[in-house]
C-alpha cells in the first residue's frame, strides 16, 4: 500500500492537535505503521497551526509533500486556502464553514478574501463544506467541533467505524464522551 | 512489549526512565520543554528540576554525575550557548554517573531568533553526539548514550530538531534498568581544572576521541542499507527519513553518530556507489568528513541542499530538480501571526510605551510580541537577558557622545531569573540611569507555562518559597526607586512610567499579574460596546487585543467568548462607550490568582 498523507489545519485552541492525535491512535489501532507531525511554539498565541499524519506499510517522512497528500481536514476556511496546494489532484478537502478573522484583518491591515470556497473548489478533487462549529454549539459545546471533523474524515477513510468509536470511548473523558459521541455521528452522517 | 505512539520528546523521557537515569534538570525552550515535563510522570524514580537557566541546569547534571548517579540535562539549541562554559569543562572531567546532554535544534526557527547546527559544539567540546531520525530511535539513543558515557568516561551529547521532537511515531517500551550505586568520592585530578589537572585531562580527552572513532565504526546505529542502485545517500537525523522518500532505491549510510566520524565503514559504502548525496539539516558537518575521507569521490551535498530550513522530501527533490519548484498557491493568504491572548497582562503596559512614544529595549518571551502592530513598542530583541545590558550600552555610548536619553528595558520574570539578574548588577554598579520593566506573570508562559522561581511551585508540583522580584531588587541590590503596579491598571502604568524616566537615576518598575490562562475558566463577565456611544475612534483597536474587532458600521465589536473581561479596553475607551455586560459579575481585575488558579477550589 502506498502511504497515504492526512494534513489538519486551523487556528490555536480549536483542538486540532487532540483532533490528530486521535487519528494517529485509530490508524495505529488499524493496523498502519503511522507517524504524524506538528508545530508548536509560537503557534499557541492565536497563530495558525498544522498537524500532518502519514499512514502505510512502512512510513517514512512524517511531512507530507506538496502536491500530495490526500485528504485537507480545515478548521477554518482560510487555513484551507493557505495549505491546499499540499493537496493531491484527486484529492479531499474538507472544511469548517467557519472564518475567524485573523489579527491584521480585524484590524483592518488586510482582507479577508471572499471567495475560499470557490477558489477551493477548483483545487480540490472533492469539496466538502460542513458547518462542524454550528452543528457542535446545538450539540451544547462548540468545543466539540473537532470531533463533528473527525466524524467527517472517517466517513471518507476505509477504517472500520468500530474503531473510530473504539478510540474516543478510551481518549475522551467521561464526563464528555456522549457529547463527542454525538459529534462524530453528525459529522460522519452529514450530508451537504 | 507494548507498542505506543510517542514525540521524539515523550521517547526521550521515557528513555531516561528506561535507562535507569535518576537526575533530570533543564531550562525550558522549544522544541526540548516536553522532555521534562514527561519525566516529571516518572518522578517516583527520577528526580527533576528547572534550573533558573541552561548553565545552572548542566552544572546541576554535573554534580549528580560526580554521585555516579545518571543524570540528563535538557535544553533548546541557544541554551547550549548559555552552558557552553560548563559544557567544555564537563568534556575534560568525563562521567562518573552517565551525563546525557540533549540539544533541540530548530532548524526553519519555528519558535527561535536563530538556526544554529549544535553538532558544532560536539566537535569543539570532542565529545560524541546522537542524532536519533524518529521517536523509538530518540528512545534507545538515551540509552546507548548512557552506555557510551560510563564506557568511555564522557559526557554525550543528543542532537533532536523541532521535527524529531515533535513527531510522533510507535516506540516499543522496555523495562527500567536498576539505577547504579550512589556515593560520592573524591576524585581531585579529574574534577578540580587547575591547570596541572586540565593538562592531564586533555590528554585523556584526546585518547578517548581516537578510542570513539573506532567504536563509531561498528556502532549498531551507524547502519549500511544496500540499495538496487549504485547511487549513494548519506544521511543524518530526520533527513535519512526524507532520502528515502525520494531516493528508494539507493544505497545508504545513516549515522546515528554522526561524530566521530566512522571513516572505515564510510569508505565501504563509498566503494559501493558511485556518488553520493549528503543530507543533514543546517551545515555540513558528516559532508565535511565524508569528503575528508573520500577525496576522489563525487559528493553532492550544501552545493545543492540547502544550508537554510528544514528539510523535507520536496527540499530534497526540488533541489535536484526531480520536482517543479512549490507552485505556491496560497502564498496571498493574509498571515496569521501570534499575539498576546485577550486578557494577557501584558497589553497594557506596550499600549501606554505607546501613548509615551517610547521604543523599550526588549528581551524574550510572550511579551516580544509587544514588538508586533499594532503595539509596536519594541525595537531590540537579541538574547534572554540582553534587554537590560543592551540599554546599557547604548545609555553609556550616547552619554559619552553628550546626549543623553532615558532608555527603557523590558524583561518577563523567568527571563529575569535566567539572565536578567546580573545584568541590572551592571546597571547598579556602573551608575546606570535607566528604568528596568520586569514583567511579572508569575510563570514561564512562553514556552507553555512551566514554573520558574518566582512561581511558588517546583517541576515536580512541590509549593516552593517564591524569590520576590521586588524585595530582591530593592532590598537586595539597593535599587531605592523599586516599585509594583497592577498589569490591569493601565492609567497607574503610565504615570509611574512617566515619573521614573523623568528621574535621572537607575528605577524598577515590576508589572505584576498572573498570566491570564492561570486563572481557571470561569464566568467572567465580557466586556461590551455601546453602539451608540462608540465613535468608532479605534483606540481600543491600538490594544491588539485578539477579542476585538470592527462590525460592518465600523464599530467596535468585542466577541464576547474570547473576552475575559480584564477591563483594559474599558479604561481606555475615551468615550466610555465600554462597560461589563454584567457590573455586579465576575470580574478577573478584583480576583487574587490564590482563588481562582487552574485546579484551585471554586
Ligand atoms: C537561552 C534561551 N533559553 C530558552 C529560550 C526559550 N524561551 C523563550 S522565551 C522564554 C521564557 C519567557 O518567560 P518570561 O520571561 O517569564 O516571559 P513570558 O513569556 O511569561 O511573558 C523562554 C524560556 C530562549 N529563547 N533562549
Amino acid at each position: 500500500m502506498k502511504t497515504q498523507s492526512i494534513l489538519i489545519c486551523g487556528v490555536g485552541g480549536q483542538g486540532i492537535l487532540t483532533a490528530s492525535d486521535l487519528l494517529s491512535d485509530v490508524l495505529l489501532r488499524a493496523g498502519f505503521q503511522v507517524k504524524k507531525s506538528e508545530v508548536h511554539g509560537m503557534s499557541q498565541r492565536g497563530g495558525d497551526v498544522v498537524s500532518t499524519v502519514r499512514f502505510g506499510e512502512q512510513v517514512f517522512s512524517p511531512l507530507p509533500a506538496v502536491g500530495e497528500t490526500d485528504y485537507i481536514l480545515a478548521f477554518e476556511k482560510l487555513e484551507a486556502l493557505r495549505h491546499v496546494r499540499y493537496l493531491s489532484p484527486r484529492g479531499i478537502v474538507m472544511v469548517n464553514d467557519f472564518v475567524w478573522k485573523p489579527l491584521p484583518v480585524a484590524a483592518g491591515f488586510a482582507t479577508y478574501p471572499g471567495d475560499v470556497v470557490e477558489q477551493l473548489r477548483k483545487l480540490a478533487g472533492e469539496l466538502v463544506v460542513i458547518p462542524a462549529t454550528g452543528i457542535a454549539s446545538e450539540l451544547g459545546n462548540e468545543k466539540a467541533s473537532n470531533v463533528v471533523l473527525i466524524g467527517l474524515l472517517a466517513s471518507r477513510m476505509k477504517i472500520d467505524k468500530a474503531v473510530w468509536l473504539e478510540v474516543l470511548r478510551k481518549k475522551v473523558p467521561p464526563r464528555l464522551l456522549e457529547l463527542n459521541l454525538k459529534a462524530f455521528e453528525s459529522g460522519y452522517g452529514f450530508k451537504a | 512489549m507494548a507498542k505506543e505512539l510517542l514525540s521524539g520528546n515523550e521517547a526521550i523521557a521515557r528513555g531516561a526512565w528506561e535507562a535507569g537515569i535518576t537526575f533530570a534538570a533543564a531550562y525550558p525552550g522549544t522544541p526540548s520543554t516536553e522532555i521534562l515535563e514527561n519525566i516529571i510522570r516518572y518522578q517516583e524514580d527520577i528526580y527533576s528540576q528547572w534550573g533558573s537557566n541552561e548553565k545552572t541546569a548542566m552544572e546541576e547534571a554535573l554534580g549528580a554525575s560526580f554521585t555516579g548517579a545518571r543524570a540528563i540535562v535538557t535544553m533548546k539549541h541557544v541554551g547550549l550557548n548559555v552552558a557552553a562554559d560548563p559544557l567544555f569543562s564537563a568534556s575534560y572531567i568525563g562521567a562518573t554517573g552517565a551525563l546525557v546532554i540533549v540539544s533541540a535544534d530548530d532548524p526553519g526557527m519555528h519558535s527561535s531568533q536563530n538556526e544554529q547546527d549544535n553538532r558544532h559544539y560536539a566537535v569543539a567540546a570532542k565529545l560524541p553526539v546522537l542524532e536519533p531520525s524518529d521517536s523509538q530511535e530518540a528512545k534507545d539513543m538515551v540509552l546507548e548514550a548512557v552506555k557510551i558515557s560510563e564506557a568511555f568516561d564522557t559526557p554525550v551529547m543528543i542532537r533532536m530538531t523541532t521535527r524529531t521532537s515533535h513527531s510522533r511515531s510507535a516506540v516499543e517500551l522496555g523495562e527500567r534498568q536498576a539505577p547504579p550505586e550512589i556515593e560520592y568520592k573524591s576524585d581531585f585530578s579529574k574534577r578540580n581544572l587547575l591547570p596541572g589537572n586540565a593538562r592531564r585531562r586533555h590528554v585523556a580527552v584526546e585518547e578517548r576521541l581516537k578510542k570513539l572513532a573506532v567504536f563509531s565504526d561498528s556502532f549498531p546505529f551507524n547502519v549500511l542499507i544496500q540499495g538496487r542502485e549504485r547511487i549513494g545517500v548519506l544521511a543524518s537525523g530526520v533527513s535519512y527519513q526524507y532520502g528515502r522518500e525520494v531516493f528508494p532505491d539507493a544505497c545508504f549510510l545513516k549515522l546515528g553518530l554522526p561524530y566521530p566520524f566512522p571513516i572505515e565503514l564510510f569508505r565501504r559504502f563509498a566503494a559501493m556507489v558511485d556518488k553520493i548525496y549528503v543530507l543533514e539539516e543546517n551545515d555540513p558537518i558528516i559532508e565535511n568528513f565524508a569528503r575528508l575521507a573520500a577525496p576522489d569521490k563525487e559528493i553532492i551535498g550544501k552545493d545543492v541542499f540547502p544550508l537554510l530550513g528544514e528539510m523535507s522530501q520536496d527540499v530534497v527533490a526540488a533541489s535536484l530538480g526531480l520536482k517543479p519548484a512549490d507552485p505556491g498557491i496560497g502564498a496571498g493568504v493574509p498571515g496569521r501571526p501570534p499575539s498576546l491572548c485577550a486578557g494577557c497582562p501584558h497589553t497594557a503596559f506596550f499600549y501606554n510605551l505607546g501613548i509615551l512614544k517610547v521604543q523599550s529595549k526588549g528581551d524574550i518571551g510572550c511579551y516580544t510580541l509587544g514588538a508586533l502592530p499594532p503595539l509596536s513598542a519594541m525595537d531590540t530583541c537579541v538574547d534572554m537577558g540582553a534587554s537590560i545590558t543592551v540599554q546599557l550600552g547604548i545609555e553609556k555610548a550616547l552619554e559619552k557622545a553628550g546626549k543623553t536619553t532615558k532608555q527603557v528595558a523590558v524583561i518577563g520574570d523567568s527571563t529575569f531569573f535566567h539572565s536578567g539578574i546580573t545584568g541590572l548588577v551592571d546597571v547598579i554598579y556602573n551608575q546606570g540611569k535607566s528604568t528596568v520593566v520586569i514583567l511579572d506573570n508569575s510563570i514561564t508562559a512562553m514556552t507553555g507555562h512551566q514554573e520558574n522561581p518566582g512561581s511558588g511551585r517546583t517541576l515536580m508540583g512541590q509549593e516552593a518559597r517564591r524569590v520576590d522580584i521586588l524585595k530582591l531588587v530593592r532590598d537586595g541590590l539597593g535599587i531605592e526607586h523599586a516599585y509594583e503596579v497592577d498589569g490591569y491598571e493601565v492609567k497607574a502604568i503610565r504615570e509611574l512610567l512617566k515619573r521614573e524616566m523623568a528621574r535621572p537615576e537607575p528605577s524598577v518598575i515590576v508589572v505584576r499579574r498572573p498570566c491570564i490562562l492561570l486563572y481557571r475558566k470561569a464566568r467572567w463577565s465580557p466586556a461590551v460596546v455601546d453602539k451608540e456611544t462608540c465613535t468608532s475612534c479605534k483606540t481600543c483597536l491600538r490594544l491588539g487585543c485578539p477579542a476585538i474587532s470592527t462590525d460592518a458600521d465600523g464599530k467596535s465589536l468585542i466577541n464576547a467568548s474570547l473576552c475575559s473581561g480584564c477591563g483594559v479596553c474599558i479604561q481606555v475607551c475615551p468615550y466610555k462607550a465600554i462597560s461589563f455586560a454584567d457590573e455586579k459579575g465576575l470580574h478577573i481585575s478584583s480576583m487574587t490568582l490564590e482563588k481562582y488558579a487552574k485546579g484551585g477550589a471554586q
